[in-house]
C-alpha cells in the first residue's frame, strides 16, 4: 500500500533543507575563520573594518611560522606525530591481544581480570591526572616522550570493546586454523586479525584522534619546550601573548590538517569507531 | 596426578597463553591505573607538599579541608551550572540534527560529514577561533561585528562577569565540538529502528509528531540514556576549553573554575600540594562513580518495565 504524500510533507521537506543548509554553514564558519585568518596579514585580522575575505592571501605565513623562534612548531608537530602513531599502534596491539585472550582462552581467573578491567571504566582518566603525575614524576619521566606515551597505553575501554568484538567473531574460522596446526598466536595474527581489519581501523582512528588532540596530560607532563605537543605549543601561544595572530591561526590550520585528511579518507571507520565507543552495551 | 608444571600451564598450556595475550595489558593496568589510584588514596591522608613520600599523617584532614574550602565548593557549583547548560542543549541539538539528517533524502552523507567534522578539531584550536575571532572582545570580533549591524555596542565576552557572557562562549565552543559525535550515535540508533514499526504506525494512521512520540522516542531510550551519561561524565571532566579560554599569562580568573581546573592549580600549581590534590581527586572520582552507577541502575530499572 502506497502512502499518499500530502502537500504538508513537501513544505516540511523544504523547511528541513533550509535548516540543514543554515546549520551546515554555521558549522563550517569556524573552519573558514581559521583559514581566513591564517592566510591574512596581521592588519587584516585586527582591522576595525572586518571583511569576509582578506585583502590578500599570505602564503608566506607558513614559511614565517616555521622560521619563527618563538614557537617550536616543527618540533611539536614531530612530537605529536610520534606520540599519536606509537600510542595508536601499541594500544591496538596491547588491547587487541588482551581482548582476544579474555574472549577466547579459557582460564580460571579470566573473569577476575575482566572485572578489574571494567571497574576502571567508572574512573575517568582525566580525574586521575594527579595520582598519575605523582607516579610519572617518581619514575623521572616528566618532560619525556616516555612519560607522554606509556601511561596512555593501557586502555581498559579498548580492551573491553575488543573482547566484545572477538566474542562475536566466527569461531569456525579459528577452528579451521587450529586444525591446520596453528597455535593461539598463529590463529590470532594470521586468521583473526586479517579478518577484523574494519574493527581495528575503527578503534585505531578513534585512538589516533584522541591522542593527537589530547591536552590535559601533555600539559601536565610536557613541561619543557622540547616535549611540547602541537596542542601545548598552540595553547602556550594562545594564553601567553596575543600578538602574531596570523602565525597562531596558520599554526592551528597546520595542526588540524592530518585529522582533516583522515576524515576525508577514513570517515567510514571513524564513524564506526564513534558508534562503538559511544554505546555501552 | 598432574605435575606442578602441568598445573601451572594448564590444559594445552592455556594458562601460559592467557598471560601471553593478557599479561602486557594487565600489568600496565596495574602499574599505571591501580598503583596511582591507591598511592593517591594513601597520599590523601598525609600532608604532602612538594613530596610524594610524606611522613605527617593527618587522617581525614585533607578531606575536611577540601569540603570546607569555598573554592572547591564553588568549583562543584561551576560544574552544576555548566552541566545544566551543556547537557540539555547538546542532547536536543544532536537529536534534532540526527532526525533532520536521517530524513534527508538528498546529500545525506554531505550533511552528516559537515556536522561530524568538528570532531576532528581539538579543544585548543576551537578555543582559538572562539577567543580570538568569534568572541574576541574587541569591535572587530565576528560576534561584535554582527551585533554592530543592529546597533549593539561591543561586548567584552570573556572578561565581564555581570552579566556572565563567558558562559555563552564556553558552552557554544563545546557544543560545536561535540554535537556531531552524539548525532552519529543517534543516527546509528535511528537506523536500527525496524521499518515495520513505521509501516504499522502508518496503517494505524499515525503521522508527524505522533510517530515521533510513540515510535521514535521510545525506540531511542537506550541510546538516550547512554548519551546523557556520557554528556554528564564529560562535562564533569571539562578542562581544555576553560583553561584555554580564560587563563592568560599564567593567571586564571577567580570565577568559572570547574573541578579539574581547581584540581590542576591546587596539585600542580606553585604549591604542588599532593595531599589536598589527592583528596580532591578521590572525592571527584567518587562523585563520578556514584553518578555512573546510579545512572546505570536507572537504565536497567527503565528496561525492566
Amino acid at each position: 500500500m502506497a502512502i499518499q504524500r500530502r502537500p504538508v510533507d513537501k513544505v516540511g521537506s523544504g523547511a528541513r533543507y533550509v535548516v540543514l543548509v543554515l546549520g551546515a554553514v554555521l558549522f563550517l564558519v569556524p573552519f573558514y575563520l581559521l583559514l581566513r585568518n591564517g592566510l591574512s596579514t596581521e592588519a587584516d585580522i585586527t582591522s576595525p573594518d572586518w571583511t569576509l575575505f582578506p585583502s590578500s592571501l599570505q602564503w608566506g605565513n607558513i614559511a614565517e611560522l616555521f622560521d619563527s623562534r618563538s614557537v617550536p612548531m616543527a618540533r611539536s608537530l614531530a612530537n605529536s606525530a610520534v606520540i599519536a602513531v606509537t600510542q595508536t599502534v601499541l594500544v591496538l596491539a596491547v588491547s587487541g591481544m588482551a581482548g582476544y585472550g579474555l574472549a577466547r582462552i579459557p582460564y580460571r581467573w579470566s573473569n577476575v581480570v575482566l572485572y578489574a578491567t571494567v571497574a576502571t571504566l567508572l574512573i575517568p582518566a582525566a580525574v586521575t591526572f594527579v595520582p598519575s603525575f605523582v607516579l610519572v614524576s617518581t619514575l623521572g619521566w616528566v618532560s619525556s616522550l616516555r612519560g607522554l606515551i606509556v601511561p596512555g597505553l593501557f586502555q581498559a575501554f579498548a580492551t573491553f570493546l575488543f573482547r566484545q568484538y572477538f566474542l562475536g567473531f566466527p569461531q569456525e574460522l579459528e577452528d579451521a586454523a587450529r586444525i591446520d596446526g596453528l597455535g593461539y598466536l598463529g590463529t590470532f595474527w594470521r586468521v583473526v586479525v586479517p579478518n577484523s581489519l574494519g574493527f581495528v581501523a575503527a578503534i585505531g582512528t578513534i585512538t589516533f584522534i584522541g591522542s593527537w588532540n589530547a591536552f590535559l596530560w601533555p600539559l601536565v607532563i610536557g613541561q619543557d619546550q622540547s616535549s611540547w605537543t602541537v596542542q601545548i605549543a598552540l595553547s602556550t601561544f594562545l594564553t601567553q601573548q596575543t600578538s602574531n595572530l596570523h602565525q597562531l591561526f596558520i599554526a592551528a590550520v597546520i595542526s588540524i590538517l592530518p585529522l582533516l585528511v583522515m576524515f576525508l579518507f577514513l570517515q567510514r571507520w571513524i564513524v564506526q569507531g564513534v558508534e562503538r565507543s559511544g554505546i555501552n552495551e | 596426578m598432574l605435575t606442578r608444571r602441568q598445573r601451572l600451564l594448564g590444559t594445552q598450556d592455556r594458562n601460559l597463553w592467557f598471560w601471553v595475550f593478557v599479561g602486557p595489558f594487565f600489568l600496565g593496568l596495574l602499574v599505571f591505573v591501580y598503583v596511582p589510584i591507591l598511592w593517591s588514596i594513601w597520599l590523601s591522608f598525609f600532608t604532602a607538599r612538594n613530596t610524594v613520600t610524606p611522613t605527617e599523617f593527618v587522617g581525614l584532614g585533607n578531606y575536611a579541608d577540601m569540603l570546607s574550602d569555598p573554592a572547591f565548593r564553588s568549583s562543584m557549583l561551576t560544574f552544576v551550572v555548566f552541566a545544566a547548560f551543556i547537557v540539555p542543549t547538546t542532547f536536543a541539538l544532536s537529536l534534532g540534527l540526527a532526525l533532520l539528517v536521517h530524513r534527508a533524502r538528498w546529500f545525506q552523507p554531505f550533511f552528516r560529514s559537515v556536522f561530524f567534522l568538528p570532531t576532528a578539531c581539538s579543544y585548543v584550536v576551537a578555543t582559538l577561533v572562539w577567543k580570538m575571532s568569534i568572541f574576541s572582545g574587541v569591535r572587530f570580533g565576528l560576534a561584535n561585528t554582527v551585533l554592530a549591524w543592529f546597533g549593539v555596542a561591543p561586548t567584552p565576552w570573556l572578561s565581564v562577569t555581570q552579566p556572565p557572557w563567558y558562559w555563552l562562549v564556553i558552552v557554544t565552543v563545546r557544543l560545536w565540538l561535540q554535537v556531531g559525535f552524539y548525532m552519529i550515535l543517534f543516527l546509528a540508533a535511528l537506523q536500527r529502528i525496524s521499518p515495520t514499526l513505521y509501516e504499522a504506525a502508518a496503517i494505524d494512521g499515525a503521522v508527524g509528531w505522533k510517530v515521533l512520540r510513540y515510535i521514535t522516542v521510545p525506540q531511542l531510550a537506550a541510546t538516550s540514556s547512554a548519551v546523557l551519561l556520557l554528556l554528564l561524565v564529560n562535562a564533569f571532566q571539562a578542562f581544555d576549553e576553560f583553561y584555554n579560554l580564560l587563563s592568560s599569562t599564567g593567571q586564571y580568573p577567580p570565577y568559572a573554575r570547574p573541578p579539574l581546573v581547581y584540581l590542576y592549580y591546587t596539585a600542580l600549581g606553585s604549591g604542588q600540594d599532593f595531599g589536598h590534590g589527592s583528596a580532591g581527586a578521590v572525592i571527584l572520582t567518587l562523585v563520578i562513580a556514584v553518578v555512573a552507577v546510579g545512572q546505570g541502575r536507572l537504565m536497567r530499572f527503565g528496561r525492566e518495565d
